[in-house]
């Protein structure tokens, strides 16, 4: 299973983590340091797996970001490249071209998307029209609910407070 | 920008981003958690966007990397809000936020079921993706059934079916009960023909878990299995959609043969044949492509199968294929398909006899170990440890010497460690070891844990015509510059025991290695101090005649050392300079040492022990572990005993434990070794103080027990002519210490020659531990030399925590744990589960819940046992699930307190009993006693200032009982006083007054539980009363 994925970029900014086994804040942090180290010094031409701590980190560098997915040392790892790989298509779908800063500054849309794609740390879904449709329908829902704040009735309640 | 539709969102993450460093970052941050937590606090009529804006904006700070340690209330409170939009930012930041131990979960858990059993199928959704990410095991009780249904609903649409599915995986692994029920197997089955590709893979990823945990229930899975396998690679009948660069669903492949490969094997033949068919066609029909990432997914399936014919054991043709496949991988460039190569390669040496076709492929193995990766090299290197034997290691072992010298830090320790197990088990001849292991030592002394160069005292002692070899070896390293301290010691043992059969080769004569030793001492810390003056005793004892010369440089030595501030030093130079007086009468108690006795390997033992990864059995680890055991028993300093400094005693704490251990639980089988008698403890101890000493300055028992214990048995009773004893007693120096006092060194050696000790005694009285934790909320429960069991609770009303920290002090892993617990009749509790084996010096945590029914004093019962080595120890303590706890301090105001008085009339709502043998304290210290079993003291409420009164609640269920107590003592006779207790439940009232005569009475706590009162007891109260009122 996959215990966490993270997102660093090459200056080790995090941008976006999710942890499916149990891991305090203090031990977060420390992961992240740890292994952001570790994987921004490596080369680029070395292979995309690292172990650490009895477990396997796969990941890989797309632009700027650094995509990594922790897994069991006995997981499939070619498996979970391609995880990363089908993740990425999908955000690339989604904001049409992904770069950093969409991650950015929609990184809330991130988080829904991946728990599209993932969860408990297994992949849930391995169609991108499917995935697509789905945020597509939360997209609008949540367009919906935005209408509706900006009705009348929110106007009043805001300007009265 | 625009997608992001929160202005306030952008706007601060675009101020983050212009902060120019990590100050200003910091600033901006705090600024804004400022904001949010005023806007939280002073204002109740957030809109819903400002809401959803802020825990953003929390979750956004959160990932920074910044503590944020409130709004989770607001946060988890979104989940219950009615509409799509708050919802899905509770749900979600939740579930980023908090962890599956998060007290706010719990909270939440009948909002997500209702969600859950919803008709909103988008809420549904939500409340299943939050559940499988973060739900533990309460939501994994309270939720499993509902989840099992939706995921075998026919109504439910696929993506909530496939949501249903993982998170039931999520639940099962945190309870793997919620499954347990008849026939899941069948719905099991049933579910693999499901259709859709998204719900199938959900499906075989629950299927995973199943099977991995309980094979058999799932056998009838495995035709289905297969035949989705054979329409996989076939490509039958699979929607556009779920191909991925052309391969049908690359990830469904991978897993269904996961599954197969969980069941231990497959018989039926024509199965069998069929899954042999696809796995040959995976193998053949494998071809590099250009595109990365279709040749990723179509190397995943490939490795996948490959694994699934090595655990199928296929035919001997198959499995050559297989060879030859791994054999093309491990010399491509690609790195990650050659790292791949390597790891199989590693893992089909475990199942198949195919070690000579392996074999042929070393050379380009060892070409991987120089790879710039340090992932290739540590594949490498594993693959070649594995694939090691008698004929090859020669060869391999020399080429990780090489190695070691140019490798870099992070694979050097496993590197060296590596290298000494190969060369111990397969050396082709003795004196080819010595020379691998003093190279080691030489390039990499940091890593050689001492385990490793006992071992090579072992067979150098062992075996008379490797001796001389050793010793010229030793010589020659000495010589060089700068030897690492390592060296030192054990060339200086090999020195002082065999450098005589040198004597006549040049620069060897005993002068001349007396001088080499000598200059050595300055550099050298006091362990390796204590092994050079033995070396010089012998050097001095074997030069005969006597060199005059010779003997007065080497008393000097001893003269020089004999004011050591270290005892084990002062120790030797004094004795050494004893019996160098005695002149020829030395030479039987310097003699050799004698053989040891065959045994195994304490360095291939632990590597073993450690289930293959000998990286573990480090040196530095050793030594950290070391230096943590001595941290973790600092004790008093003994008192300055005879000669020796205070100081090395408790140094040596450890051991010391040990040995007191052992001097209490088993002293016939100390003196079943050696007879107790001082002296002849002391004797032998003379005899054996070349090593047996130098090991007991480790903490660490178990390295000196492997390789120098056998030595307090073995070794040869010294000439009775010249017994040492008497020697030292008539004629020792008054600065000499007393043998009583160096008895426990010996002792130590003794006692901790049994390892595991047939009875493990606890280190203190449990009763004394229950004692204290009935009063606290934490401590320790239990403690013996191998395990520690310490408790910490938290009690809210009828309900109560409690996590048991069980830790394993000993250097071994211990064993076969099992833990059960025996609830009495009016607690619930519920405990997880202990894993079998605890590592060394790690730690597990045994969450246990408890509820209130009753009242009763009656506690748990904690049934503990484990094994270390082969001994199995067997604990049961009572836990402090006491009346007390469930007891809240309760406020009443003085009219209220005497209006329930006298609602209570009499018996048996209300019960007074005269006490006596009361432990005699001020009425301070009583009222203390009181709060801290949690009844509350009211203190002016009654006007004689000899009695207390007070209050507390008691919580059971869900109901809250007021009880009222009211002591009165009479300062003339502190050891009596009269108890009255009163509260609307008899059963209570009786309970609460037992518990208060409990704790002040002066009873033994352990003979306590007889002097529980039966129920009888309660009709001799009125007499009793009456009886102290006529007094």
């Amino acid at each position: 299973m996959i215990h966490f994925v993270l997102l660093i970029s090459r200056q080790g900014k995090v941008r976006l983590t999710k942890w499916y086994s149990p891991h305090t804040q203090k031990e977060r942090t420390k992961v992240i340091r740890e292994l952001s180290g570790m994987i921004l010094s490596r080369g680029p031409k070395l292979c995309n797996f690292l172990e650490w701590r009895g477990l396997k980190v796969v990941y890989k560098r797309y632009a700027s970001l650094y995509f990594c997915m922790c897994v069991d040392a006995d997981d499939n790892e070619l498996e979970t490249l391609e995880i990363i790989h089908h993740f990425v298509e999908i955000l690339d779908r989604y904001f049409g071209n992904v770069c950093e800063l969409d991650l950015i500054f929609n990184f809330h849309k991130a988080y829904y998307i991946l728990d599209e794609v993932l969860i408990a740390g297994e992949l849930q879904e391995t169609s991108k029209k499917s995935v697509a449709r789905v945020i597509a329908a939360q997209d609008t829902l949540i367009e919906h609910a935005k209408e509706q704040s900006s009705s009348l009735s929110n106007i009043i309640a805001q300007a009265t407070k | 920008m625009a997608l992001s539709g929160m202005r306030g969102l952008s706007v601060f993450i675009s101020d983050v981003r212009n902060c120019q460093n990590k100050e200003q970052e910091g600033v901006r941050v705090d600024k804004e958690l400022a904001n949010i937590r005023t806007r939280f606090k002073n204002e109740k009529g957030l809109s819903v966007y400002e809401k959803k804006k802020y825990v953003w904006k929390m979750l956004y700070i959160y990932m920074l990397g910044y503590d944020v340690d409130f709004g989770h209330m607001e946060t988890v409170a979104l989940i219950s809000a009615p509409k799509y939009a708050e919802k899905q930012v509770g749900y979600i930041v939740t579930s980023c936020l908090l962890n599956e131990n998060h007290d706010f979960l719990r909270l939440v858990i009948n909002t997500v079921r209702n969600d859950i059993i919803g008709r909103n199928e988008t809420f549904q959704c939500l409340a299943l993706t939050m559940v499988g990410n973060v739900g533990g095991r309460e939501f994994s009780e309270s939720l499993a059934p509902d989840v099992q249904k939706l995921l075998i609903s026919n109504s439910c649409r696929p993506l909530v079916r496939k949501k249903a599915a993982l998170c039931l995986l999520r639940l099962y692994r945190k309870n793997p009960d919620v499954v347990n029920i008849d026939g899941w197997s069948e719905r099991m089955v049933q579910l693999l023909d499901e259709r859709d590709l998204g719900v199938l893979t959900a499906v075989m990823s629950l299927l995973v878990a199943l099977v991995a945990n309980n094979p058999e229930a799932y056998w009838n899975c495995v035709p289905k299995c297969v035949r989705t396998l054979e329409r996989l690679t076939r490509g039958h009948d699979i929607p556009q959609e779920y191909t991925y660069y052309g391969i049908p669903s690359p990830w469904l492949q991978v897993k269904t043969m996961r599954v197969l490969q969980y069941f231990p094997a497959i018989d039926d033949p024509s199965i069998r044949k069929s899954l042999l068919d696809v796995l040959q066609r995976i193998l053949l029909h494998t071809d590099v492509v250009k595109n990365v990432n279709k040749n990723n997914a179509s190397h995943a399936v490939l490795f996948e199968a490959l694994a699934l014919v090595m655990h199928l054991d296929a035919e001997k043709e198959m499995m050559s294929q297989c060879v030859v496949l791994l054999g093309k991988f491990i010399s491509v460039r690609e790195p990650n398909i050659r790292y791949l190569g390597l790891e199989n390669m590693t893992r089909m040496l475990l199942v198949a006899d195919v070690a000579e076709s392996i074999k042929k492929h070393q050379s380009q193995i060892i070409i991987s170990l120089k790879d710039p990766d340090i992932s290739i090299r540590r594949r490498s290197l594993d693959l070649l440890y594995g694939m090691c034997d008698v004929s090859n290691a020669k060869e391999i072992v020399e080429e990780l010497l090489q190695y070691l010298t140019t490798a870099d830090f992070g694979i050097r320790e496993e590197l060296a460690l590596k290298a000494a197990i190969l060369a111990e088990k397969f050396a082709p001849d003795l004196s080819w070891y010595v020379d691998v292991i003093l190279q080691l030592i030489e390039k990499a002394g940091d890593f050689v844990s001492d385990e490793i160069w006992y071992r090579v005292v072992f067979f150098v002692t062992n075996n008379d015509d490797l001796q001389a070899y050793a010793a010229e070896k030793a010589r020659g390293y000495l010589d060089k510059p700068a030897v690492h301290e390592t060296m030192v010691k054990v060339a200086g043992y090999l020195l002082g025991e065999y450098s005589h059969l040198l004597a006549r080769r040049p620069g060897c004569s005993p002068k001349e290695i007396f001088h080499i030793i000598n200059g050595k001492f300055p550099g050298v810390t006091t362990p390796t101090k204590a092994i050079l003056l033995s070396a010089c005793v012998k050097i001095m004892m074997h030069c005969q005649p006597p060199n005059k010369e010779l003997v007065e440089q080497v008393v000097a030595v001893f003269k020089r050392y004999e004011c050591s501030v270290d005892a084990e030093v002062q120790q030797r130079a004094v004795e050494f300079l004893a019996l160098s007086r005695k002149g020829l009468a030395m030479v039987d108690i310097m003699a050799e040492m004698p053989k040891f006795p065959e045994r195994q390997s304490a360095l291939l033992k632990k590597a073993e022990d450690t289930d293959g990864d000998a990286a573990e059995i480090s040196a530095t680890k050793m030594r950290l572990q070391q230096q943590n055991s001595t941290a973790l028993v600092v004790r008093d300093p003994v008192p300055n005993n005879g000669g020796l400094h205070p100081l090395s005693l408790s140094k040596a704490a450890d051991s010391g434990r040990h040995q007191e251990q052992a001097a209490e639980s088993e002293p016939p089988q100390a003196s079943g070794a050696v007879p107790p008698s001082e002296s002849q403890v002391y004797s032998n101890g003379t005899t054996l103080q070349q090593a047996p000493r130098a090991g007991s300055r480790e903490p660490s028992g178990d390295l000196l027990v492997d390789l120098m214990g056998p030595l307090a048995i073995e070794a040869p009773p010294s000439a009775a002519s010249t017994s040492p004893s008497d020697l030292l007693a008539l004629e020792a120096p008054p600065s000499a210490p007393p043998a009583a006092a160096i008895a426990p060194g010996d002792n130590l050696a003794l006692a901790l020659l049994d390892e595991a000790p047939t009875q493990v005694q606890p280190l203190r009285n449990v009763a004394e531990w229950f004692k204290e934790l009935s009063m606290k909320d934490s401590g320790v429960l239990y403690e013996d030399p191998y395990v520690q069991i310490g408790l910490k609770a938290e009690w809210r009303n009828a309900q109560g925590r409690m996590v048991l920290f069980v830790g394993n002090k000993h250097t071994g892993p211990l064993t076969n744990l099992r833990s059960s617990i025996l609830p009495p009749p009016h607690l619930r509790m519920q405990s997880a589960a202990v894993p079998n084996t605890i590592p060394p010096r790690a730690q597990v945590q045994v969450p246990v819940d408890v509820a209130c029914i009753r009242a009763s004093r009656e506690t748990a019962v904690l049934d503990f046992s484990y094994s270390v080595g082969h001994t199995p120890v067997n604990i049961t303590v009572r836990l402090p699930t006491l009346l007390n706890k469930f007891l809240q301090v309760a406020p009443v105001s003085a009219n209220e307190f005497v209006a329930r008085w006298r609602a209570l009339g009499g018996p048996p709502t209300k019960l007074q009993e005269v006490v006596r043998g009361v432990r005699p304290m001020p009425l301070a210290q009583m009222a203390d006693l009181f709060i801290r079993l949690h009844v509350g003291v009211a203190p002016g409420l009654d006007p004689n200032v000899n009695n207390i009164v007070a209050a507390t609640t008691f919580y059971s269920g869900t109901a809250a009982t007021l009880c009222l107590v009211r002591v009165e003592t009479d300062p003339s006779d502190r050891t009596q006083m009269r108890l009255t207790v009163a509260s609307e439940e008899p059963n209570l009232t009786y309970e609460l007054k037992e518990l208060i005569k409990e704790h002040v009475m002066d009873i033994p706590f352990a003979s306590q539980r007889t002097q529980v009162a039966t129920p009888s007891a309660m009709g001799l109260t009125g007499p009793a009363a009456a009886l102290a009122g006529l007094i």
